[in-house]
Order: structure tokens, then sequence, then C-alpha cells
């Protein structure tokens, strides 16, 4: 539901349905070639940007993958979405390219924060009347209009917060909520389960409101502080 | 601040799947039920997904020109010499 929200849909709608858009290609159609080149190469580099450290190294990433699938069109079989394949190899460039120069942790070996997203201080303690429930400076205050946050500066600053997500929940954020991919497609993707990536979704989301209301609020009073 | 069933110490970890439309029937009723009655976590899920709104409206980052030409002829260069 929440991919509806986002404003890029990419794929299907924007190119033509997959069969359609693969004979283009393999007919050696430059312009279909050059439309999915402008299009998906946007969520190709902020997915790089998860595993390398500069944009320039994330411009190479992508660069290469396009090499890649320029080379193994062909031999794509169409068991996922053309964009999902491609997607897919720019991930393992990216990744080939975080290991040479000695940036990565194997992905499976990171362990991600747990535990609760929100302050827990901000609830009321379990021997208290109305255990669990937001103390009265903990809860929640309304922001300003959609309009203010859409402001550059706080849109400048969701976006630094994306870039400062640990990095599988930054990938997770990136292709679900910023580029709208389906949770199957980020999925098959970043191989990861499906409770692993509504986890990551659910942990990036909750820093990224934190940071806004942070930005809102900048003289939070916790209760019990 | 606390409606009946779900505290929301419990409700703030469920916002995204609920969001997204992934809570089992008898979650999402609950989750309902507890956000009729409590503005704040009205507020919070609302927070969620403006900050998911937001998400999907953040500038794009584009591959330069040069670089799509070079690709473009790249592709071009292949597929001539493809059988």
């Amino acid at each position: 539901m929440c991919g509806s929200l986002a404003r890029r849909t990419l794929g299907a709608m924007a190119v033509g349905d997959d069969a359609e858009l693969l004979g283009r290609l393999r007919a050696g159609d430059e312009r279909a070639f050059g439309e999915i080149v402008r299009e998906w190469s946007p969520l190709l580099l902020r997915v790089a940007g998860s595993f390398v450290s500069t944009h320039a190294s994330a411009e190479e990433c992508v660069q290469e993958a396009w090499l890649g699938v320029i080379r193994g069109l062909d031999r794509f079989e169409g068991r996922s979405r053309l964009r999902t394949w491609v997607v897919r190899i720019l991930v393992n460039v990216a990744r080939r390219r975080a290991e040479r120069d000695g940036r990565v942790i194997p992905w499976s070996a990171l362990v991600e924060e747990s535990g609760p997203t929100v302050d827990p201080r901000r609830f009321r303690g379990p021997g208290e009347r109305w255990a669990g429930g937001w103390t009265e400076q903990g809860a929640p205050r309304e922001w300003e209009p959609e309009a203010v946050l859409l402001a550059g500066e706080a849109m400048a600053l969701l976006l630094r917060g994306l870039e400062e997500l640990p990095p599988r929940q930054r990938a997770v954020v990136t292709l679900h909520d910023v580029h709208g991919l389906s949770a199957e497609e980020v999925c098959a993707v970043l191989e990861l389960s499906h409770g692993n990536q509504r986890v990551l979704l659910h942990r990036g989301r909750a820093r990224l409101r934190q940071l806004l209301e942070d930005y809102h609020r900048p003289t939070v009073e916790m209760a019990a502080s | 601040m606390t409606a009946p069933g779900l505290p929301c110490v419990e409700v703030v970890e469920l916002v995204s799947d609920y969001l997204d439309g992934v809570l089992d029937g008898e979650m999402r009723r609950r989750m309902q039920e507890h956000l009729a009655l409590c503005p704040a976590c009205r507020v919070y899920v609302e927070q969620v997904r403006d900050t998911v709104r937001a998400l999907g409206r953040l500038p794009e980052d584009e591959l330069p020109e040069h670089a799509v030409t070079e690709l473009e002829a790249a592709f071009a260069a292949f597929r001539r010499g493809a059988p």
C-alpha cells in the first residue's frame, strides 16, 4: 500500500510491459535502451550509494551494471521482472566494488539494532496507571502542514537521514519507499526474507520519522529526563 | 491517553505493517480500535505516513548525460555485433 504513496512508479506503467520492452531491446532499439537508462538510473544510483562510499563510485557501479545488462540481455530468462534483474546486477556490482574497497561487512553478518523504535521513556511504566500509554510529555504533537514538511530544509534533512541509516535499512527504505518497488521485488533484489524486509522497513521509517520530529520539535522534553 | 486493548507502546511497533496493509485481520481490527480512541497514536501513524510520502518525493539523482550517451553507444555497438 505504501508503494502507491511513492511518486515514482517505474516499470510497467512507465515503459510498457516487460515482454514488449525486452523485444525492443533485443531488436537493438536504442531509444528503448536510453529510456530505461534514464528512468532506472536514479534508483540504481541510490541503491549503489548504500554499498559504496562516494558518489563517483556509485556512478561507476551504475555504468558497469548497465554494461552487464547490455552483455546479458540475451541470457535474461524472464524469471523476474526486467527491472528486478537490472537492480540485482547493480547490487552484485556494488557489493563486489565495496568488498574490493574493503568497505563492506558481509551483508548477512550485519547485526542491526533491535529493541523499541520509540524511546521507552515516552511511555508510562508498568506500575503506572495506563501502563504502556504515552506520557503527557512523550505524546507526539502534530506537525506543521505537509507543505512545510516538503520544504527544502526538511527534505535535505530526510535525505541525510536516509544516507545515515544502517546499510540494510537504507537499501530497503530506498527501494520500497523512495522508488516504489513492491515488497516482493525488494526481497528478490536484496535476497531478504519477507519478515526481515518488514523489520528493516519498519525500523528505517521509525528512525526517519524521529528525525523529522526532532526537526519540528527541537526542544522536546522527556518526562523522565 | 491509553485506549483499551493494545497499549500505545505496542501500537508504534505495528505502524509500518498497518500502513502497508500486511497486518492480519485480528491485529488490524485491534489497531483500528486503538486508533479510534487514541489521538496521540493517530498523530504518530500520520507522521509515519507523512515520512513515507516525503521519501517518495526526494529529489532524484541522475546519471550525467555523457554517461547515458556512452551507454547508448555501447548498447548500439553490442547489438550490431550480436548474432
